[in-house]
């Protein structure tokens, strides 16, 4: 298959596998935690490389969970200490990343890591990362990963479907009926560290912040039902990836910003133009109410 | 036989100050009780330290002899109606199916005999024709109706609920109590942390005057007195004449 | 140590500390204010989103003129902060979802045209990409000049309007009653706030300029009651947090200086989490373990 090809379809994985469990983060009111574990996964990636010394996707993967999961632990202690949420997040994230930085910087030499590809990744050379596996054709590796995480995640949606649904909407009774809240909260967390860490290599963390809450946030605006909320929500998701695509190559520039830009441009179409919850739906739907009111 | 709620000694503390101290009542089976007191008695956090929602310093709490865990199928929940986010992408009979979702077990989705028994019990709170609203799209009345709907589908044999009266309209009013008098006559057990001292010895068998300990528990007509109303307000009541008791405002 | 006493000595090191120093004051007392209205985390998406105004102002003049890419940043900035509220308020999205939105969304747009200005002639020596993370010791001494000036402006504003600012914080509608123009004020304080961004984006860099704001004031809740004193030791401490962090990256060129800010901030707070007198946790472990004690031994006299 041909380079161009490869990269969207790369970017659309992104797109899914982000979009779909950004709604939760969203429903959840955790949007901050995404920027806080996209942000603290490169000192996962980089301690893993510190420990094992190679640049094995599968070491990155579990540094990166382990690290996630306890940015979400931490975050979650110190909001128990009684520091509001958004200060708790703040100070954990900056300090993971800036120790993430000074790594980086301090092991230059060894790390085959820098800053700005951990900003931006490096989708543009995707196609050029092929693996053989067993009687399949050669697949580039982010392919392959992202593949596997996002089977990963939706048999564990489907599974733990309605536990994660009323632990969104109503954690004090899912708790009264004997529902394990913290382990549904931790094994979101986990499915958010590695999609971000699977994501983060190819796109880099902004477009892994913008692609876990832009098209939940679009897709929130066009439903009232959950289940069709996360399929617009993957749809979404790809239509930013294909989209941005061609808008960096026409203008000749970054791809993972030009995908993230373009997220946020669909949202504000969907924020003015959806039909029930947008300014203009919104607009003429009180134009209605005003008239049938005066000819009452 | 054994009471459906039988409390020892609970004390309940947020950091360094003790919210519920030396609590200790016990509540019949098939009885309507009322959990009365000032802002700040500690009522909602009775009900959430009964459920396990919040950790206690000492005490002991039996549902039907047993420690709460053991028996968490049997009870049932309304919290108040500000614990959620009601513009959750969710309609009414999707919330109400909600509880079930203890019944259900993990791994599986809610069958066909859920859904029927949502919408049974959405009709007996005179919902039905809003099942696939939004739930942001009904008013405070009728959320509440869902809230208690969701309740019966628990088929709980013990119902604590908070505060479901408060912004209210009479006639959601009048139907909660109708509710709640069917369940007592089924002989299930309701707790309730009710605010209007008006209505308390209309609707209520039972009572608990609360202001950080338990001042008095029992049937509403020993327990309601001017006296002990007194003794749980403080300073903070006016008597017209009794039967008609104020509340002070305080802001 | 001799290193650091030769550094010292330099003329440009003495103003970067005095820049860093002022910095660090103005953002832990605006950072204050942020954290006890919640929108310290604004302050983050604020500082994503001043990249695509200094790309801009870049572009526009064709040159690296600080004042021109602070001017575009605070556009931007000021942007953001405005789209944020707006979305919360105009639509179901909680405000979290907006900020996240709008700060990688503006981000994104940011690298976009970041990519664009090294594709220009002169944009390739043009150091913007020093804004992500920060090089305080690579500051001309006009540029530190311009954000020491800067950073004191502010402060001499946040003194004059403190009380009203007090006054809006704690209870808006109150000041409503007093006729204080209230949005007014929520504009100006959000103008302060974008301000300190901005000014210290080349310092600490886009990323992490966040940190300075919430850490510093967090730190500092822990040791007072009083918002004068919260304030006060929460300047202290940003300042201390600028100082150290310049000190450490100009050690060697090429350290980026935001890391060590953030890294310092950090420390602190952690020291105030453990150890303030009346909220830290060890602190509390021994007077809590102290009143569970008493409330059991005062049931066992009452039984």
């Amino acid at each position: 298959m041909s380079y161009e090809i490869w990269i969207m379809i790369v970017a659309s994985l992104v797109g899914i596998t982000c979009g779909v469990i950004g709604c939760f983060l969203i429903l959840r009111k955790l949007a901050m935690l995404a920027d806080a574990i996209s942000h603290t996964v490169l000192l996962g990636i980089v301690l893993a490389f510190l420990i094992s010394q190679s640049m094995n996707g599968l070491y990155m993967l579990i540094g990166a969970a382990v690290v996630g999961l306890f940015t979400a632990m931490l975050i979650q202690f110190l909001n128990h200490k009684g520091i509001q949420e958004d200060a708790s997040i703040g100070v954990v994230f900056t300090f993971f990343f800036a120790i993430g930085v000074i790594l980086i910087t301090v092991f230059a030499d060894s790390v085959h890591l820098d800053v700005d590809h951990a900003l931006m990744g490096e989708i543009a050379f995707v196609p050029f990362d092929m693996v053989e596996i067993a009687f399949l054709p050669p697949l580039p590796k982010a392919f392959i990963m992202l593949m596997s995480i996002l089977i990963l995640n939706i048999i564990l949606m489907m599974l733990f479907y309605k536990e994660l649904k009323i632990t969104s909407f109503d954690p004090a009774l899912a708790a009264a009926i004997g529902m394990p809240v913290m382990f549904i909260h931790y094994l979101l967390m986990g499915m958010v560290s590695v999609s971000t860490v699977a994501s983060f290599d190819s796109v880099g963390a902004i477009l892994v912040v913008a692609m876990l809450i832009a098209p939940g946030a679009s897709a929130y605006l066009l439903t009232n039902k959950l289940s069709h909320m996360l399929c617009l929500s993957a749809f979404f998701g790809v239509l930013a990836a294909i989209s941005g695509y061609y808008v960096a190559t026409w203008i000749d520039s970054s791809i993972s910003g030009s995908m993230a830009m373009m997220s946020g441009v669909l949202f504000a179409l969907v924020f003015i133009f959806s039909p029930t919850k947008g300014l203009l739906g919104k607009k003429i739907n009180q134009k209605r109410f005003r008239t049938r009111t005066n000819a009452t | 036989m054994t009471n459906p709620i039988e409390i020892k000694k609970l004390t309940v503390a947020y950091d360094k100050t003790a919210v519920l101290k030396d609590i200790q009542f016990s509540v019949p089976k098939g009885s309507l009780t009322a959990i009365i007191g000032p802002n700040g008695a500690g009522k909602s956090t009775l009900i959430k330290a009964i459920l396990g929602l919040i950790p206690k310093v000492s005490g002991d709490i039996k549902i039907y002899g047993k420690p709460y865990r053991a028996k968490d199928r049997l009870v049932g929940y309304v919290p108040q109606r500000g614990s959620v986010d009601w513009d959750f992408p969710t309609s009414a009979l999707d919330v109400v199916l909600m509880g079930r979702y203890g019944h259900i077990g993990w791994f599986k989705r809610p069958g066909k005999e859920d859904m029927a028994l949502a919408k049974e019990s959405l009709k007996k709170v005179g919902m039905d024709a809003y099942a696939n609203r939004q739930i942001s799209q009904l008013s405070g009345g009728q959320q509440q109706r869902v809230f208690l709907a969701r309740a019966l589908v628990q088929d709980a044999q013990v119902y604590f609920m908070d505060e479901p009266f408060v912004g209210v309209d009479a006639a959601t009013e009048k139907a909660i109590i109708q509710l709640l008098t069917d369940l007592k006559d089924q002989g299930k057990t309701v707790i309730v942390v009710h605010h209007d001292l008006q209505t308390v010895e209309e609707y209520f068998d039972h009572c608990i005057l609360l202001n950080k300990e338990v001042i008095a528990s029992g049937v509403t007509e020993e327990v309601f007195t001017l006296e002990q109303l007194h003794q749980t307000y403080g300073g903070k009541l006016a008597f017209l004449d009794k039967g008609k008791v104020m509340v002070e405002q305080t802001r | 140590m001799e290193q650091i006493g030769q550094m010292l000595l330099a003329a440009n090191t003495q103003w970067v500390l005095i820049g860093t120093l002022l910095l660090g004051l103005a953002s832990g007392i605006l950072g204050s204010f942020a954290l006890l209205r919640k929108q310290s985390l604004i302050g983050d998406a604020v500082a994503h989103a001043a990249l695509p105004g200094i790309c801009i102002g870049f572009m526009l003049t064709g040159e690296r003129s600080l004042i021109i890419l602070l001017i575009g940043a605070t556009v931007t900035g000021l942007l953001a902060a405005y789209c944020i509220q707006y979305i919360a308020s105009a639509s179901i999205l909680k405000e979290d979802t907006a900020i996240c939105l709008i700060l990688s969304t503006f981000f994104g747009v940011g690298i976009v045209l970041l990519t664009k200005v090294q594709q220009m002639p002169s944009g390739n020596k043009s150091g913007l990409d020093s804004f992500i993370f920060g090089q305080a010791a690579g500051m001309v001494s006009s540029d530190v000049k311009l954000m020491a000036g800067a950073a004191a402006l502010l402060l001499i504003v946040t003194i004059i309007f403190f009380k009203e600012f007090k006054l809006i914080t704690f209870d808006a509608e109150f000041a409503k009653g007093l006729g204080l123009p209230v949005s007014a004020l929520n504009f100006l304080f959000m103008t302060l706030l974008v301000a300190v961004v901005v000014i210290g984006i080349q310092a600490v860099g886009v990323i992490l300029m966040a940190a300075l704001l919430i850490t510093p004031a967090i730190s500092a809740r822990y040791w007072t009651n009083s918002l004068s004193k919260m304030v006060m030791i929460s300047g202290l401490f940003g300042a201390i947090s600028g100082v150290i962090g310049t000190l450490i990256s100009s050690l060697d060129r090429g350290i980026p200086t935001g890391p060590f800010i953030v890294v310092t901030a950090t420390i602190i707070f952690i020291l105030s989490i453990l150890f303030a007198p009346a909220r830290g946790i060890i602190t509390l472990k021994i007077k809590r373990r102290m009143t569970n004690h008493q409330l059991l031994r005062e049931q066992g006299q009452v039984k």
